[in-house]
């Protein structure tokens, strides 16, 4: 039996301790927000906050986690999708199928709160999680738009 | 895959029900073969609250809550949003009052398919239905009118309305009051109905933001994997990874102890699933059984001994599949001057981020399923044919899909399994979840093909031979032989076509001759998003260019000078060259590219920038996309599929390969299947010009010309062609 702080509920969880935090949160928590794209770090759509960091939790044995550790998914992000990040995501429209969105919203969030005005190339080293869909751009939009970066209106979108 | 004829169930009798893995058109599951009867028909009530169905395409509640039902499948790529602009469209309702209700293949079924087919590939989405959609809606307004106008005894011809409120005079009435008087009216003539000219469109035609948005942004959106139901069990699976080789037997000894574990399953001939109380533990347990497979002589095949066949293919005389005019051998023998060039793509998996999945509960005489698919009708056909049991009797629930790209169309593979894995555990929910290594290494992937191109220039440098032989595996033969007649392939020569409509080429050459060779492997192969015309796209393209610098002429001009009897593919051209600002200076060290396609009835061009540094290090700075797809629903929308082709066309381009070495994908992971990322991603710039003369497919149009327009930016800045994909095999300099 573990202890985990998620979304600020303490829970008791019954899991070997191999076991990776994301299949924790997804089939014994139930918060199902949290996705699997690859299992192996390479994708980001498992990302969460702990203490405040950015962790892909596919790569995380609950073992390492401590019943002290903050952990904040996708559900626990905000009341009523109101941080900035969902905001400017509703915004800019970026979801297309939207699976990986949880992973990137959590990056993006991580982001801004170490680095309140991003410069495209912060947004380039910090949001390295895949979308087969290709939202890339719009998420790079979204970005700025949250942090309140004024950009010439260069959205690459002519809409005739 | 093989075809299936369903006759089961009483009620079904009458009706041959042919299931096909993909049709010649699309690629994409046919589906269920009923033929599409009266869709203004009412049917039964509405399922949703107190909504009254007014027919069949839209019901409305009483607080004038529009909802207007959906058949295609969502998968990132806009469709519902689209399909309801072009409803409310018609029905001139008040879009923030809209909502959508997505249709079951059950409910489908039982109304003799009256919301028309539910495949969703090929770019036909809105293209297919936009009549029936546009007309439901008509027929919706049209009701609510003579019901307004019974009531209040005055011509129908004498009223307005705007926004769902409808008006006489002083008089008003919203939609929501008199839905349940205009249901009860006998629907309008078809003959009667008039639709809108699309350039009066005021909800239709605008850049909207999706309607389906809300719950991706919070984690609350349930996909088929998230899939929560009582005394649910979870399975993983290992099917043989060499592609038609068997599982000969299991020792379960290990796993059979591992937590949580319920049982060790052979399923079919070629794959074994541990079933357990949570995925985590069933994928555990999986790497602890011992399978012994039967691999037989497909262990022997690698990249090099397929490229060798295809080789063969290239040097043979046969073909299956061709297109010409004039002689063009003779032509290119007798010309000033020859150009021979041969190119080669590579198979690639659709990596879609939901991986494959399927829950599955069987119980005496009924059977559910939950599914991400392309096509709902292919995913209930399976689950009555793997199950046994009647059509009628089956029901799939629907999900929106995390990514589709082609994958999950007819052939429903992991439906099949899920099956057969739920049959061990009666009444009980059981779900199948893919690893991404599964997914990986059992895609029907984007086939592979070489092909070689020869062409003759006179001495003015003018295109007076052309000569195109490619030589691949064939989609029609792994999934839909019956697309194949007498030998020939035609689908194969995508985008190569002479007949306009839907993938034509824009090019005219005196003397032409385009040959297709089948050379099939023993890897599974389907649609990809863009199919063919990716492969013919780059072939062509990439050739084009070595013609034109050949001819010391501009990619542009030259490209144009064989363009006079294609004026739409010309428009597109020229839409992407100016606004991608061709002929114009660039930064030191940037150079430009330009490609045009036709596919799915849409014309595509686009015009790449990029770097290459001494190191051979690659750079694409930006990418302007041009589309006329006829009638454009959501330019918006449009413009987030043509940004999403070029990541998707892109990775392609830099990274995508399947690496088959003892007859096995090798490369089963993102580590080793690399995926592009946001650095990557250059700026995209969409330009929409559309000619509102015929309706074209978006999804995937666009995605062919992302590859040859960003090599031919690379011809430009190294001087040499690149032939070969991906990128990330070649040295640029
Ligand atoms: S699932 Fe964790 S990084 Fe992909
Ligand atoms: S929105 Fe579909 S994978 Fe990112």
């Amino acid at each position: 039996m573990a202890k985990l702080n998620i979304n600020g509920k303490v829970r008791d969880v019954q899991a070997e301790p191999d076991t990776p935090l994301l299949w924790v949160i997804r089939e014994i928590v139930g918060l199902t927000g949290t996705k699997y794209g690859c299992g192996v770090a390479q994708c980001g759509a498992c990302s969460v906050h702990i203490n405040g960091e950015l962790q892909r939790s596919c790569s995380i044995p609950l073992s390492s986690v401590k019943a002290a550790d903050k952990i904040v998914t996708i559900e626990g992000l905000s009341a009523n999708s109101s941080h900035p990040v969902q905001k400017a995501w509703a915004a800019v429209d970026v979801p297309q199928c939207g699976y990986c969105q949880s992973g990137q919203i959590m990056a993006a969030a991580a982001l801004l709160k170490k680095k309140p005005k991003p410069t495209d190339a912060d947004i380039d080293e910090a949001m390295t999680n895949i979308c087969r869909c290709g939202t890339y751009q719009r998420i790079r939009e979204a970005v700025h738009q949250a942090a309140g970066n004024t950009r010439a209106a260069d959205r690459a979108t002519r809409r005739s | 895959m093989k075809k299936m004829i369903f006759g089961n169930g009483q009620r079904l009798s009458r009706r041959a029900f042919v299931v096909n893995s993909a049709t010649a058109a699309g690629g994409f599951a046919l589906g269920l073969n009923v033929p599409f009867v009266d869709a203004l028909a009412h049917h039964g009530k509405a399922s949703e609250h107190n909504a009254t169905e007014v027919n069949l395409w839209v019901a409305i509640e009483p607080d004038d809550t529009c909802i207007i039902r959906i058949a295609r499948s969502e998968m990132g790529q806009g469709t519902l949003t689209g399909l309801a602009q072009l409803v409310a469209e018609e029905l001139e309702c008040d879009w923030k009052k809209v909502e959508t209700e997505g249709i079951s293949p059950s409910r489908n079924l039982a109304a003799k398919r009256a919301w028309g087919e539910m495949g969703t590939g090929g770019s036909r989405g809105i293209r297919v239905s936009q009549d029936y959609v546009r007309r439901g809606g008509a027929a919706a307004r049209m009701m609510l009118l003579q019901a307004a106008a019974d009531q209040w005894k005055v011509p129908v011809g004498e009223l307005s309305v705007a926004d769902g409120i409808i008006t006489h005079g002083n008089k008003k009435i919203s939609y929501g009051k008199i839905a349940a008087a205009a249901a009860k009216l006998t629907p309008p003539d078809p003959k009667n109905i008039k639709l809108k000219d699309p350039k009066s469109w005021k909800i239709a035609g605008k850049p909207l933001k999706r309607l389906d948005t809300a719950d991706k942004l919070n984690g609350s959106k349930v996909y088929a994997i998230d899939v929560k139901l009582p005394g649910m069990l979870n399975a993983a699976i290992r099917d043989a990874p060499v592609f038609g080789s068997k599982a000969v037997s299991f020792d379960d000894s290990k796993a059979a102890k591992m937590p949580g574990v319920r049982k060790v399953i052979k399923v079919k001939d070629t794959a074994v699933a541990v079933v357990a109380d949570t995925w985590w533990h069933a994928k555990t347990a999986l790497e602890a059984v011992d399978i012994k497979w039967d691999e037989g002589e497909n262990a022997k095949v690698s990249n090099a001994t397929i490229k060798e066949r295809l080789r063969e293919g290239l040097a043979a005389t046969e073909n299956n599949g061709e297109r010409r005019n004039g002689d063009a051998l003779g032509a290119i023998a007798g010309a000033a001057k020859k150009i021979e060039a041969t190119y080669s793509t590579p198979f690639l998996s659709h990596a879609c981020m939901e991986m494959m999945n399927a829950t599955v509960k069987l119980s005496a005489g009924k059977a559910e399923c939950w599914v991400p698919t392309q096509n709902l009708e292919s995913s209930l056909a399976a689950l009555s044919e793997a199950s046994g049991i009647p059509l009628a009797q089956c029901e799939v629930h629907r999900h929106d899909l995390g990514g589709g790209f082609g994958r999950r169309g007819g052939t429903q593979d992991y439906v099949h399994q899920a099956v057969a894995i739920a049959k061990e555990f009666p009444d009980t929910p059981v779900k199948l979840i893919w690893s991404r290594e599964e997914d990986q290494t059992h895609d029907f992937y984007r086939p592979i093909s070489v092909c070689k191109m020869s062409a003759g220039l006179d001495d003015k440098g003018e295109l007076v031979g052309l000569h195109v032989r490619s030589s691949g595996q064939s989609i029609n033969a792994w999934l839909n032989p019956a697309g194949i007649q007498n030998g020939k392939d035609r689908r194969q020569l995508q985008g190569w076509y002479e007949e306009p409509g839907d993938a034509q080429l824009g090019y005219t050459v005196p003397n032409l001759l385009i040959e297709y060779v089948m050379r099939n492997t023993h890897v599974p192969v389907g649609p990809w998003r863009g199919v063919n015309t990716n492969q013919n796209a780059v072939y062509m393209e990439c050739f084009i260019e070595e013609c034109a610098r050949a001819a010391g002429k501009d990619s542009l001009e030259f490209r144009r000078s064989l363009m006079k009897n294609h004026p739409k593919h010309l428009a597109v051209l020229n839409a992407a060259a100016e606004k991608g600002d061709w002929g114009k200076p660039l930064p030191a060290g940037v150079h430009r590219g330009i490609a045009q396609f036709m596919g799915y009835g849409s014309y595509s061009a686009a015009t790449a920038e990029v770097s290459v540094d001494a190191k051979g290090k690659l750079k694409v700075h930006r990418m302007v996309l041009a589309l006329n797809c006829g009638h454009p629903v959501n330019p918006g929308q449009i413009a987030a599929q043509a940004e999403g082709s070029v990541a998707y066309g892109l990775t392609a381009t830099l990274y995508g390969e399947m690496l088959i070495d003892k007859g096995r994908v090798t490369n089963t992971n993102f580590d080793s299947y690399e995926i592009m990322r946001l650095a990557e991603m250059p700026k995209v710039e969409t330009v929409i010009v559309p000619t509102y003369d015929f309706w074209g497919g978006v999804g995937e149009p666009t995605i062919c010309v992302v590859a040859p327009a960003v090599l031919n930016a690379i011809h430009a800045a190294t001087g040499k062609p690149v032939r070969e994909l991906p990128l990330k095999n070649v040295k640029l300099v």
